[in-house]
């Protein structure tokens, strides 16, 4: 026992050089930033919009892995290619047709609508398909193996639309009307970001009346809190679970559409980073809760869009914003090493399932 | 018409449905294309017309097969049914492809494509229908004929078509072995004669047969257990050292691509394996393996030391492992999705940082490190991947030898406890950090000799290189081969690694095949193709105890 102890220290002491050596990386970095303050305070509420903006769509593919985590207790590592997968195939499909017709430039509304709905709805499809096949036989199975056919799953989507769009970057339609900025405050917002900001507020709105007011909400509710139970209620466990992969994916293809909006490109390989750092941001808010989700997209995405300047600059790092993606990932394993609950998370046993 | 019945239908539509849908994706995501101009058997059928007609076939055997056990005609009945409704999709399919513009969106659908559909156009889309009919129906009478038969059958088919598709390289070997007249007398353009395809089939076929029905006895005289194993051993071995001369230069080069990644695969055997730990960043310990034995030997300005590589060597292992255990100590006390997530994490931080501006003075940023040189043994620089072989089989016996030994210890027991339930084996008294921590540092070693060797026969490395796709390869390897299984894995690592180098101008589709491959063996045969034996009697426990209950 006291032999077990000392290891733990030893491991322990570890863990708070660890946490002693991040925590001086970011104070310095911060201190020295607000000292020689290279930006105008204009930057600086461009960096928390961008956040907001990119925030907001980390909170919309971060509720499709709260929601199926919730209810399975698995991490649904295809999750990011359900976000692809909507937004590159209706790109292709619907969006480009539509704006070579000249419809998307004089209709941009229900244009816009439209490819939203495509992008939905093949998400959608994406999702049911990949609970079907490659997870539904396995629930019983050992943890590692829904996880691998995840992983399987996932590649086959990718070059699945790979093989059916293409390989290339596919540029998504410039609409005019979504060009420029709006004033706010006292500064300018680009109307794109306004309209991602403005949409992922109403589709949580819509999601928390779903989940808590609506009778399927209610069923998806009742099956994450205990599946036997559920079903001796007269819930049919495998078509609710079918419901929560087909609400998250849904999430998903929103975001997608959004994603496209802001970076004005579409590619078979997209989902990865977002689905990884989506993931982040559901564990970052603690993960199997909503608006957990919603808190640690927009932490995310602040945290990611302001961190580079904010810390690494003035540690004289080489073209610091090559390591964006670093502090996103780093993140993730400090967070899961160190509060794996989360900001807003309960404490969820060793072993839940 | 009394046999039609009770025909039960009910199943048909939706392997219909599966059917069309499988046949459809792979004519429109360009495989059918891409495989178009392959021919398994010259001037008879390419590897195209079994891609878009095997599904059908397939599907209609499985068909064919539910019918009930005194009116087997009904199956034919079935794989018609099923064979007219694929043919009906296609021969709409094709009529829209021809029809409508569906190429400015879906890029693979080309006028070749159809040529391939439609046999060239001979009749047009009536082929291509009459085609698919044809083989539900062979699928359908597959079904009834007696199991031996069937399985003889498939076997040859099987065997023939491996050899169709390898034949290039093996027209290759044949030539530089006997001379080229045997070699164009089997083998034309990529395929495989007629004649020679007939042969072989029967052949194999044959045998399969006779082995089935237990007409092949033992040959030869009959030795005890001890004597064979040493017979064997001696067999192998002997083969192994005269292998590259058999092989020639370009399939040892793919053994050895096979050996590095056997290698790796051993070592995330063991952390996958046998402690159960899902590792997806296993491919860091490569790149830290790698990075170490490019810093310490390159002759160019990023080299360090420039020492020899066999001096080298043991320092990397020993900086891989000990990253291994370093990173292993912060993330072992994780639940297991969550370690799979942190890893992934690691991985990517690792390639990010070795691309990054930041690391450039020191790793050489995207341009990687340059002037590595061969390992020398005396005055010999091993420079031809015939030599190279001789490294990477050394270490991969002592790898095998150390992961043999390992699991067989207390320690590989502790590990499977571990793996079974961790609770469990805490209250056993197994130190689950310490026990995770050695698994994996172990683990890291392994991949960092692999890294190693991959630094110096590549002279050169780069970023690019370590990205996650290698740690998703040996993943599947040892998915594939069998998890905790040391033969299964170098078997993994012949299917998935082996296979694509020399199929590489399928390389488009590698991945999505993988992606199929890990989904299906997790449904069908979780244990995989050559199980250790205590994860098959786990995953079949279930079963024994259903039939017993």
């Amino acid at each position: 026992m006291r032999d077990r102890l000392r290891k733990l220290d030893f491991i322990d002491l570890f863990l708070w050089i660890v946490r002693a050596a991040i925590v001086a990386v970011i104070l310095i970095g911060t201190v020295k930033t607000i000292l020689s303050n290279p930006y105008t305070l204009r930057n600086w509420e461009d960096f928390i919009i961008f956040g907001i903006a990119q925030g907001s769509m980390y909170a919309l593919i971060a509720i499709g892995y709260t929601l199926v985590y919730g209810v399975l207790q698995m991490i649904n590592f295809a999750h990011g290619e359900f976000f692809m997968s909507g937004i590159f195939a209706s790109t292709s499909a619907v969006a480009i047709p539509l704006a070579r017709a000249g419809y998307l430039a004089s209709h941009p509304i229900p244009s816009l609508l439209l490819i939203a709905l495509c992008s939905i709805l093949i998400s959608i499809a994406i999702s049911l398909l990949t609970e079907r096949i490659a997870y539904r036989p396995l629930r019983h199975a050992p943890r590692l193996m829904p996880l691998i056919t995840a992983i399987g799953a996932s590649f086959f989507w990718q070059y699945y639309f790979r093989g059916l769009f293409g390989s290339q970057v596919i540029p998504f339609p410039d609409i005019p009307q979504l060009e420029g900025t709006v004033p706010f405050l006292h500064t300018f917002v680009l109307k794109s970001h306004v309209l991602v900001i403005f949409v992922t507020l109403v589709v949580l709105v819509g999601l928390n009346f779903f989940i808590s007011s609506t009778r399927p909400g209610k069923a998806i509710r009742a099956v994450a809190e205990n599946k036997d139970v559920a079903a001796l209620m007269g819930i049919n466990v495998n078509r609710t679970i079918s419901l929560t992969f087909a609400t998250g994916a849904a999430m998903a293809g929103v975001a997608g559409m959004l994603y496209a909006l802001v970076f004005h490109q579409v590619h078979f390989f997209m989902g990865f980073i977002p689905g990884i750092k989506a993931f982040t941001a559901a564990v970052l808010g603690g993960i199997g809760s909503i608006p957990g989700a919603a808190v640690g997209g927009l932490f995310l995405g602040l945290f990611e869009s302001l961190g580079p300047s904010l810390f690494l600059q003035s540690l004289g790092i080489p073209a610091f914003n090559q390591l964006k993606d670093v502090i996103a990932f780093t993140m993730l394993v400090l967070v899961l090493i160190f509060r794996p609950q989360g900001i807003v998370g309960e404490r969820l046993k060793e072993k839940k399932a | 018409m009394s046999f039609l019945k009770n025909l039960d239908l009910r199943k048909l539509p939706m392997q219909l449905l599966v059917a069309s849908i499988i046949t459809l994706s792979v004519s429109a995501i360009g495989m059918v294309e891409l495989f178009g101009g392959r021919f398994v058997i010259t001037g008879l059928f390419t590897m195209a017309q079994i891609l878009f007609l095997g599904p059908t076939a397939f599907f209609a055997y499985r068909a064919a097969q539910e019918a009930p056990a005194g009116k087997k005609w009904q199956g034919m009945i079935k794989a018609l049914l099923l064979g007219v409704g694929v043919g009906l999709v296609m021969v709409v399919f094709v009529w829209l492809a021809q029809n409508l513009d569906v190429r400015s969106i879906f890029i693979n659908i080309s006028p070749r494509l159809i040529n391939i559909l439609t046999f060239e156009h001979a009749g047009g889309a009536t082929t291509l229908f009459i085609a698919l009919v044809l083989s539900a129906l062979a699928g359908g009478a597959l079904a009834l004929v007696p199991d031996k038969l069937r399985n003889a059958l498939l076997v040859g088919a099987g065997v023939t078509l491996l050899v169709g598709l390898l034949s290039e390289i093996l027209a290759e070997r044949l030539r530089s072995l006997f001379g080229s007249q045997l070699s164009s007398a089997i083998i034309a353009s990529k395929a495989l004669q007629v004649v020679p395809a007939a042969v072989l089939f029967l052949l194999v076929a044959g045998i399969s047969y006779m082995r089935q029905s237990g007409r092949i006895g033992k040959v030869g005289p009959t030795l005890k257990p001890s004597q064979t194993k040493i017979v064997r051993t001696a067999l192998i071995s002997l083969l192994l050292l005269v292998l590259p001369m058999l092989l020639g230069s370009y399939l040892t080069e793919v053994t050895n691509n096979i050996g590095l990644f056997f290698l790796m695969g051993l070592g995330l055997n063991i952390v996958v394996g046998l402690a159960g730990l899902l590792d997806l960043g296993y491919v860091a310990f490569f790149a830290i393996g790698a990075y170490t034995m490019a810093a310490l030997t390159s002759t160019g300005h990023l080299g360090l030391a420039g020492i020899s590589f066999w001096v080298a060597l043991p320092i990397c292992v020993a900086v891989a492992a000990m990253a291994g255990f370093i990173l292993g100590m912060p993330v072992l006390r994780m639940r297991g999705d969550y370690l799979a997530i942190v890893t992934l994490g690691f991985g990517e931080i690792i390639r990010i940082l070795a691309l990054s501006d930041l690391m450039k003075p020191y790793i050489g940023g995207a341009q990687g490190i340059l002037n590595i040189p061969k390992p020398m043994v005396g005055e010999l620089a091993l420079i031809r991947p015939e030599q190279m072989y001789y490294v990477i089989l050394i270490g991969v016996a002592i790898a095998m030898f150390m992961s043999t030994r390992v699991r067989d210890s207390q320690i590989g027991r502790r590990w499977m406890a571990m793996r079974e339930d961790e609770d469990v084996a805490e209250a056993m008294g197994i130190n689950l950090v310490n026990t995770k921590l050695l698994a994996f540092t172990i683990g890291a070693g392994f991949s960092g000799l692999a890294g190693a060797i991959f630094a110096s026969k590549l002279g050169s490395i780069f970023p690019h290189s370590f990205n996650l796709l290698i740690s998703i390869n040996v993943l599947s390897l040892i998915i594939v081969g069998g998890l905790g299984s040391i033969p299964g894995t170098l078997v993994g690592a012949i299917i998935l690694v082996g296979l694509p180098e020399l199929l590489r101008e399928f390389a488009e589709f590698r991945w999505l095949a993988y992606g199929v491959l890990l989904v299906t063996m997790m449904l069908n045969r979780p244990e995989g193709f050559i199980p250790s034996e205590v994860i098959k009697r786990e995953l079949h426990a279930g079963d024994e105890a259903e039939q017993a209950g």
